[in-house]
């Protein structure tokens, strides 16, 4: 692919997510969780960028603010050329049917009290004029497109199986011809058969209507078989972006590696040649980082500067960025 | 959800046929005695008389066989006589559930004191919801908000200051203190026999009604706000919200549609299981504003050790939390789709 040829869809820069913490009888501010601090990005169209990292580094707080989901604290994120970090409710309303998201639990994320086809169809009554029959239509049409029969759509969320309900989940997603889709952890409630069908059912979708990815999630085989591009990420920040071979082959962070080093080999046999890196200690709060490089307090390779300097988001190869004092 | 309902109703039977016979021992064993207010100059033997022409001499077993025979079998043929003008076996004589102390039949004392007991009892219950469910909504969407903290407050109030203390001080405030002449000022006594024919009779009987209603609908609405409050916040940080927001809805549709709709599912049970003591009537407070309802006759049953009185108006108020139960469990079947008894 050529350079001219990508077009970012989605610019995230210097996103922050702070949540205060208060205290105290008078509930005075007494800091902030620092979920997201300090991450630029880009999607470009029709790519899928993986954001990976361990439990609590913020990916789904990344999801959600680049979905507006939550208030950021600061930073930008453009869509399509709109900045919708600042947008008002009506304007950012107006917006929502470019991006959607796929929600990690599909049980909870879908209101027990409505049957599949109003689930559906909603978002057409707020942002689309269509009769009753074109609306039924449309939802049949959806439920055509995630493999769901069309005689569902009068039953309510709770009578179908896990991966039925992600395929709810996406057919909602879908409904008002989204452009950008964040995936956040669509497989990880599903047993390992289903994940590889609702996998294949997201590379089906983009490929047909043309959609965009982010895909937050933690099962590291499962991003490389689908992004094109992969960024990880520790403590509220980016340490790694490159291209999804280029990563996975020649890590460069030594977090990455380490996660990396963490997969399990499908050979049992081949198990115990890894490699592995281990690390010590258990991540530092979000609340109070470490000063310098976040991972200063468990990398292999700290040196006296990690604990001082921040390491600088720098370009080491074509498209492949990492934060580290030390990338050789 | 029809054959849940008709298995329920069946099980009432034998449910209801103990708890009469748990009340009438209770009663027996009560050391009340049906002739202890008549005057003291009346002989022990003539009180024994008595005593025996209410049939208190008879086994405990009998007189609970005969009321139940009065009351299961007597009383709603009486009805059909009353209602319909169909007479089944001797109309005339037939024998009814009597109040010892009145003499009249019992049905009918009830029938008497009902519309005032619903009028009061049952328009406050109403008003305690009205102003409860807005107060429960705001308060959990704004929680710990200044209005929050404010619903919290008189929620508290209305929870832990007893009515016959609300009661007295509205009393004292609104018809003691408040001028005679003044458009505030409001009756302490509430008149039963008054009747609403124009405008002006309509006035009056809204403002009799106030104060008993105001200091029921505190103590009903301070309840019910905190479920609904409750509740709210339980669903307010579900996913689907989250998934409604991201459809890109209003948030009055995502507030109303979507967490309402799920909260009021345990607060509708709530609100059900409360109706019977909206019958039962609010003893206390009928006694402040002198609201002739049933708990009045109520107490006026206990005291008088009107044992048949008392028997059949608990009873009647069993039959009623029983069936308010199962109404609360068909309505829980009804609005949560989850919820399937077949």
């Amino acid at each position: 692919m050529l350079d001219d040829e990508k077009k970012p869809l989605v610019q995230v820069k210097n996103l922050k997510m702070h949540f205060p913490i208060y205290r105290g009888i008078l509930k005075r501010q007494v800091g902030a969780v620092k979920a997201v601090d300090g991450i630029s990005f880009d999607v470009f169209e029709g790519e899928t960028l993986g954001l990976v990292g361990e439990s609590g580094c913020g990916k789904s707080t990344v999801g959600r603010c680049v979905l507006r989901l939550y208030e950021v604290t600061e930073g930008s994120i453009d869509i399509d050329g709109t900045n919708i970090a600042t947008l008002s409710g009506a304007e950012l309303r107006a917006k929502r049917p470019q991006m959607q998201m796929i929600f990690q639990d599909p049980q909870a994320s879908l209101n027990p009290r409505m049957t599949v086809g109003s689930i559906i169809s909603e978002p057409l009554d707020e942002h689309k004029n269509m009769s009753k029959d074109e609306k039924r239509e449309k939802v049949g049409e959806l439920m055509d497109a995630v493999g769901l029969a069309r005689r569902f759509a009068d039953r309510y969320p709770h009578e179908f199986s896990g991966g039925q309900r992600q395929r709810i989940g996406i057919a909602r997603a879908l409904a008002l011809n989204p452009k950008f889709i964040v995936c956040d952890e669509p497989i990880a409630a599903l047993d390992v058969s289903i994940q590889a069908q609702v996998v294949n059912l997201l590379e089906d979708l983009q490929e047909k209507f043309g959609l965009t990815y982010l895909f937050i999630s933690h099962d590291l085989s499962m991003v490389r078989h689908l992004a094109t591009r992969v960024a990880v990420m520790y403590l509220g920040r980016l340490v790694e972006l490159g291209d999804s071979e280029t990563l996975y082959m020649t890590p460069k962070h030594p977090y990455t590696q380490a996660l990396l080093s963490a997969v399990p080999h499908p050979d049992p046999a081949q198990a115990g040649n890894i490699d592995r890196v281990i690390l010590e200690g258990d991540v530092p709060s979000p609340a109070n980082p470490p000063p310098g490089c976040t991972f200063s307090t468990r990398c292999p390779r700290a040196q006296p500067i990690c604990k001082q300097d921040s390491p600088e988001w720098t370009e080491i190869g074509e498209g492949h960025f990492a934060a580290c004092h030390f990338i050789e | 959800m029809l054959n849940f309902t008709l298995r329920r109703l069946v099980f009432t039977v034998p449910t209801l046929l103990l708890i009469s016979f748990i009340i009438f021992l209770i009663l027996d064993l009560a050391p009340n005695d049906p002739t202890g207010n008549l005057p003291l100059t009346i002989p022990p033997e003539v009180r024994a008389n008595i005593r025996a022409s209410l049939g208190l001499d008879d086994p405990m077993y009998w007189r609970y066989i005969l009321w139940c025979q009065q009351f299961f079998v007597n009383e709603p043929l009486n009805l059909l006589n009353q209602w319909f003008g169909w007479c089944v076996g001797d109309c005339e004589n037939r024998l009814r559930v009597t109040s010892w102390a009145t003499r009249s039949p019992v049905v009918d004392l009830i029938a008497e004191r009902m519309p005032q007991t619903l009028w009061v009892v049952g328009m406050s219950y109403v008003v305690g919801i009205l102003i409860a469910l807005p107060i429960g909504v705001i308060s959990a969407y704004k929680q710990y908000s200044w209005f929050d903290q404010a619903g919290t407050f008189v929620a508290m109030i209305g929870f832990s200051v007893p009515t016959f203390f609300t009661g007295v001080l509205l009393i004292v405030i609104f018809s003691v203190w408040m001028p005679n002449d003044s458009v505030f000022w409001l009756p302490s006594i509430y008149d039963t026999t008054h009747k609403v024919t124009d405008w002006g009779s309509f006035v009056f009987q809204m403002r009799q009604m106030v104060m008993p209603v105001m200091v029921l609908a505190l103590y009903n609405a301070a309840q019910i706000s905190r479920f609904m409050r409750a509740s709210m916040l339980d669903n307010l940080s579900q996913d689907y919200v989250r998934t409604a927001r991201a459809k890109g809805l209003k948030e009055k549709t995502v507030l109303l549609v979507h967490v309402l709709r799920n909260s009021m599912i345990p607060v509708v049970t709530v609100i059900a299981l409360g109706i019977p003591q909206v019958f039962g009537g609010a003893i206390i407070t009928e006694q402040i504003f002198k609201v002739n309802g049933l708990g009045q006759l109520l107490i006026i049953g206990i005291e008088g050790a009107d044992i048949p009185l008392v028997q059949t108006l608990t009873f009647l108020f069993a039959v009623l939390i029983v069936m308010f139960n199962l109404v609360a469990d068909v309505l829980y079947g009804l609005l949560d789709p989850r919820i399937r008894y077949d």
